[in-house]
């Protein structure tokens, strides 16, 4: 769904973006048109004809290729453009292990441009700015904002801010300053560029770019201090370098004589005054996502639509007011992520993530390719090897200088000083890319004779920096050794303990008299409690919110996957009955069942290293039987969901796709009808049953399961069996329950079962015996249209996961259904009338 | 101010105090004002009453904790020299390299740090964190919302995890263990103002 929505709104953007420009039909139009231009030539002549006769006639089909050719060849661009980055995966991994991604994206834009040339379709693509910084930008940035480490970025945002404009504006000036020095020195030959103009280069190419860092640095897993501090430095840097871009601009407009103090000083001032002005929308766009997210949870199906709109708003917005675009998008994701993520359901919280990725990756990738592509456009290589050289040369040099300045500066004040190494990095990391030559491209050639070698060094610049840096980075980073990523294995203890230090050190401020970090994030937790939330979480979000508890809550679900995945990894679901979950129950109960529970204390022991071999699967089983003790009431938070949405399922997947405004299961009459119909015929067999003396079809009541229990004197193992179950509290199991229970009806089932397959007594076969087959556990029949146990969990991680909302509505259902499910099937020919496209149950397994 | 170099000698110990601990001159001039702007009838000592009068520490959760962290057991009161011994736990470790090695381990050590940290759980001070003191701990941490069973579960994981000797609590080993991976210098650290 995701890629399909993606999909559509490229073309729509395109489609947008190709009618604005139509009438101006200017030469840097996106150039996508110039090629449908070319190409219409061709069908014009051909089939063209038909349609001009057609006039008389009515044509039944006709060629009608122009309506169509703008959206059509954008679309078949990003597509190629994907298929770069497709093939770029399936290449053998030492290649893609050592070449970044992004390197082999420019190099595939290489090839591609160069059979474009080889075609003699020479100059008809680029990357304009226009469709660079409208369509293919701020999905990045919006990404980048939006899944921000907040609390680490806030904790750096000193340093980062520090690094953002302070060392922007030194890159800027001491670059500008440099090459003019070495022009007025004959370093180039005859080129003559005054000072502000390469001050304006110098602004436009010392925009680090954060796609182009992203991509380095999410494969070296640095540690995350050095990470947020290149990254969120990176992202910043491109709102300042536009705002610096904008103000040197407008000093060549104004030209040399017409500078004065007041225009010097006016320019600084419009400089913080975007910066943050540009900011402060964000801010105002991201609340407003967060305040609207906390009433859409009647239009579920749209709900994730909502980020996206109004952040691409934020950014049209900041951009009309001439306010910094790129920071207010920033800002926007970066406000808005933690009320988003807490006001809207589960699925689409995954929806947006998701979605966010496949827009950023998608254009990501088009960029790249496309900065590929742009090499081969004849006109912009105006050789100047000392300019070039020079450029590079003064990027790597003053970077190193402004970072080791700044660093030094930085670390009088900081707790943990950032080390040398680290700063090599950091320097080191300062790639450039899409957003230089973007801002490049812009430059207006009237005023700047040397636009042509400005973009074609720009060019050189960024290849050189994404492609050799990026190249070295990792042997660096490894030969360095420079502190990595810690493997994050999140656990509850170090949560716990994390909320306790950070608490312990407000405390210590407090005492000590101090108002420091410490002290601020503490004020501002309390406003943000206190103003924040009330405004702007549901009153269920603000109920979950706690951080330990998510934790918590991501930890549970975690178990539940690797639990299932145990059991697929196994090919069943068998190993909980047969192994760790009795493994548990021995450790506890073992002294009181182990003469009475013959039968599974032998199959527990039977492999003993089962547990130790998966800890997750046992550890899980202990939380499982926990938390149904303790959470019996608040199962919407817990990760039985996830459990029941693994385990149970079965014919409803195709259904909910024809509906376009719900996902609601059961929203198809025939379906509700059907499991009505069983329902009602299976309660109605087990009455009949019932009245007949046979066991009573809900065994799974407690009070029920005592009543059969004084029924069957002589199914000893069977009955303590179930006799502890009926005792435990938390597998007290009734119909009409929510969701909850649903899994832990494995649990009875499981004992139903072993009643089935265990029979020893031969005198009481007769009566059983019409029931054996009914003693499918729930999974496998449900399982059964499928032909395997394993599947359905696997389309589970396919598909949208199901809201609590939904699971409360549907748990009753069925449950009825499963409880008295097998009873149909006992009933072999109704049942099986009925239900012509289910296969016949095989046979339960035998444990012996 | 010249009032600073000549309250140094007012306080006792005071070059002793920096050997100990690692403050400086000056971050011990300003724990010590500090010290005596909390002692309201000027004994020179604190009383836990002093400590509940800071208005922000009345908010914070584990206020009470870090309060009576202050005071070693059967104490009521707190003079300047322990006072600055207990805050130089929350000395960053990095600042801390001209130490020489006589002394045997200064308080911001990593293991230390912990040791400080285990104790806020361990109010019985048996040496074990059980369920009933995480739980507690956790209590007065989670927000109302929270209900006592979830409580329960949460804490029953959290021993789970770190749990390895299934004696169903965490011993001091058992916490450190658990905290490996957890910069400690990072996340139990300030800076204290000079």
């Amino acid at each position: 769904m995701a890629a399909t929505w993606q999909f559509a709104l490229f073309i729509c953007m395109f489609l947008m973006e190709s009618r604005g420009e139509t009438p101006a039909s200017d030469v840097t139009t996106m150039t996508i048109t110039n090629l449908s231009n070319r190409t219409e030539v061709a069908p014009s002549s051909g089939p063209g004809n038909n349609s001009s006769e057609g006039s008389t006639s009515l044509a039944v089909v006709s060629w009608r290729w122009e309506h169509v050719s703008t959206p059509y060849l954008v679309a078949l661009w990003v597509l190629v453009s994907w298929l770069c980055k497709f093939i770029i995966e399936s290449l053998p991994s030492f290649v893609t292990n050592v070449i970044p991604e992004s390197a082999l994206l420019i190099a595939f834009g290489w090839i591609l441009g160069g059979i474009i040339w080889a075609a003699d379709l020479q100059q008809t693509f680029s990357l304009t700015p226009r469709v660079f910084f409208y369509f293919l930008l701020p999905q990045i940035i919006l990404d980048a904002g939006y899944s921000m480490p907040n609390k680490l970025f806030f904790t750096n945002l000193g340093g980062i801010l520090l690094y953002a404009i302070l060392g922007t504006v030194w890159c800027a000036a001491t670059l500008g300053l440099s090459l003019w020095g070495c022009q007025a020195g004959g370093a180039m030959g005859a080129l003559d560029i005054g000072l502000l103009q390469y001050l304006l280069f110098g602004s436009l190419i010392a925009a680090v770019d954060p796609v182009a860092v992203l991509a380095v640095f999410e494969q070296v897993h640095v540690n995350e201090v050095l990470f947020i501090m290149v990254f969120g430095e990176s992202l910043l840097n491109d709102g300042v370098t536009v705002v610096l871009f904008n103000v040197f601009d407008a000093f060549v407009k104004l030209g040399g004589p017409g500078i004065n103090a007041v225009e010097i000083i006016k320019g600084i001032i419009s400089f913080f005054i975007v910066a943050f002005g540009g900011s402060l929308v964000g801010l105002a766009f991201g609340l407003l996502v967060a305040l609207l997210s906390k009433y859409t949870k009647n239009i579920q199906i749209i709900e994730p639509g909502f980020i996206f709109v109004l952040g691409y708003l934020s950014y049209l917005t900041a951009d009309m007011l001439s306010l910094s675009a790129i920071l207010s998008v920033t800002f926007c994701g970066v406000s808005s992520q933690k009320y988003l993520n807490s006001n809207m359901a589960e699925s689409s919280v995954n929806t947006v993530r998701y979605v966010m990725k496949v827009f950023a990756n998608g254009s990501e990738t088009i960029i790249f390719v496309f900065l590929g592509i742009s090499a081969i456009d004849k006109t912009i290589w105006v050789w100047n090897t000392g300019f070039i050289l020079l450029t590079l040369l003064f990027i790597l040099v003053y970077r190193f200088i402004g970072t080791f300045i700044q660093t030094w500066w930085l670390n009088q004040y900081r707790l943990v000083p950032i080390a040398l190494i680290d700063q090599l990095i950091m320097s080191y990391g300062g790639l450039r890319g899409a957003v230089a030559y973007g801002l490049a491209a812009m430059l207006d050639d009237q005023r700047i004779k040397e636009k042509k070698l400005m973009i074609g060094t720009t060019l050189i610049v960024v290849y050189f920096t994404v492609i050799l840096q990026g190249l070295t980075m990792k042997p660096f980073v490894t030969w360095l050794k420079v502190k990595r990523a810690a493997v994050a294995e999140v656990t509850l203890v170090e949560k716990v303990q994390n909320k306790v230090f950070e608490h312990s050190l407000v405390a210590i401020e407090d005492i000590s008299g101090q108002i420091g970090d410490n002290y601020l994030r503490g004020k501002w937790k309390i406003f943000e409690e206190k103003w924040m939330s009330r405004f702007l979480l549901t009153s269920e979000a603000r109920k979950k919110q706690d951080y330990i508890f998510n934790v918590f809550h991501q930890l549970n679900l975690k178990d539940a996957v690797g639990y299932v995945d145990e059991g697929e990894r196994r090919g069943s679901l068998e190993f909980v009955r047969n192994e760790s979950a009795f493994i548990d129950f021995k450790k506890k109960f073992g002294d009181e069942f182990s003469e009475v529970m013959p039968d599974i204390m032998a199959a527990a022991s039977d492999d003993p290293d089962a547990m130790r071999r998966n800890p997750v699967s046992s550890v899980s089983l202990q939380m499982h039987e926990k938390t149904m003790q303790g959470m019996r009431e608040t199962e919407d938070i817990d990760a039985h969901h996830l459990l029941q949405q693994h385990l149970y399922k079965g014919r409803k997947q195709h259904l909910h796709r024809y509906s376009r405004n719900h996902f609601d299961i059961n929203t198809d009459d025939n379906e509700v009808q059907e499991i009505f119909q069983r329902t009602m015929r299976n309660r109605l067999e087990s009455f009949k049953s019932a009245k007949m003396g046979l066991a009573p079809a809900k065994t799974i009541t407690k009070h029920t399961k005592k009543d059969q229990q004084q029924k069957m004197p002589n199914g000893k193992s069977t009955d303590t069996s179930k006799n502890y179950y009926a005792n435990n509290e938390g597998f007290e199991f009734s119909e009409g329950a929510s969701g909850l229970e649903a899994s832990g009806g494995s649990f009875p089932f499981r004992v139903n079962y072993r009643a089935g397959a265990g029979i020893e007594n031969p005198t009481f076969m007769p009566d059983q015996d019409p029931m054996a087959p009914t003693q499918i556990p729930p999974w496998q029949a449900e399982d059964e249209p499928d032909g395997s146990t394993v599947s359905p969990s696997q389309r589970a991680q396919v598909r949208l996961p199901w809201t609590p909302t939904n699971l409360r509505r549907l748990a009753p259902l069925r449950i009825s259904n499963q409880s008295t499910d097998s009873f149909a099937q006992a009933d072999t020919p109704a049942s099986q009338e009925k239900d012509k496209k289910w296969p016949p149950p095989p046979p339960p397994p035998s444990d012996k | 101010m010249g009032s600073k170099s000549s309250s140094l000698n007012k306080i006792p110990n005071a070059q002793e105090l920096m050997q100990e601990t690692g403050f400086s001159a000056a971050h011990i001039l300003r724990l010590y004002e500090r010290f005596e702007f909390l002692d309201v009838d000027q004994m020179g000592e604190l009383r836990p009453e002093d400590f509940g009068a800071i208005r922000e520490l009345s908010m914070n959760p584990i206020g009470d904790r870090i309060i009576s962290a202050f005071f070693s057991p059967g104490k009521e009161t707190v003079d300047f020299a322990s006072f600055v011994r207990i805050l130089a736990h929350f000395r960053s470790t990095e600042t801390n390299r001209t130490r020489d090695g006589a002394q045997p381990e200064p308080a911001n050590s990593r293991t230390r740090k912990l040791k400080f940290a285990f104790q806020l759980y361990d109010q019985d001070r048996d040496g074990k964190i059980s369920r009933e003191e995480l739980l507690q701990v956790l209590r007065t941490m989670m927000e109302m919302q929270v209900t006592e069973e979830q409580l329960q579960s949460i804490a029953e994981r959290a021993i789970q995890e770190a749990d390895l000797d299934q004696d169903d609590a965490i011993s001091f080993d058992e916490f450190r263990k658990s905290m490996e991976k957890v910069d400690i210098d990072h996340k139990m650290s300030i800076r204290f103002l000079s």
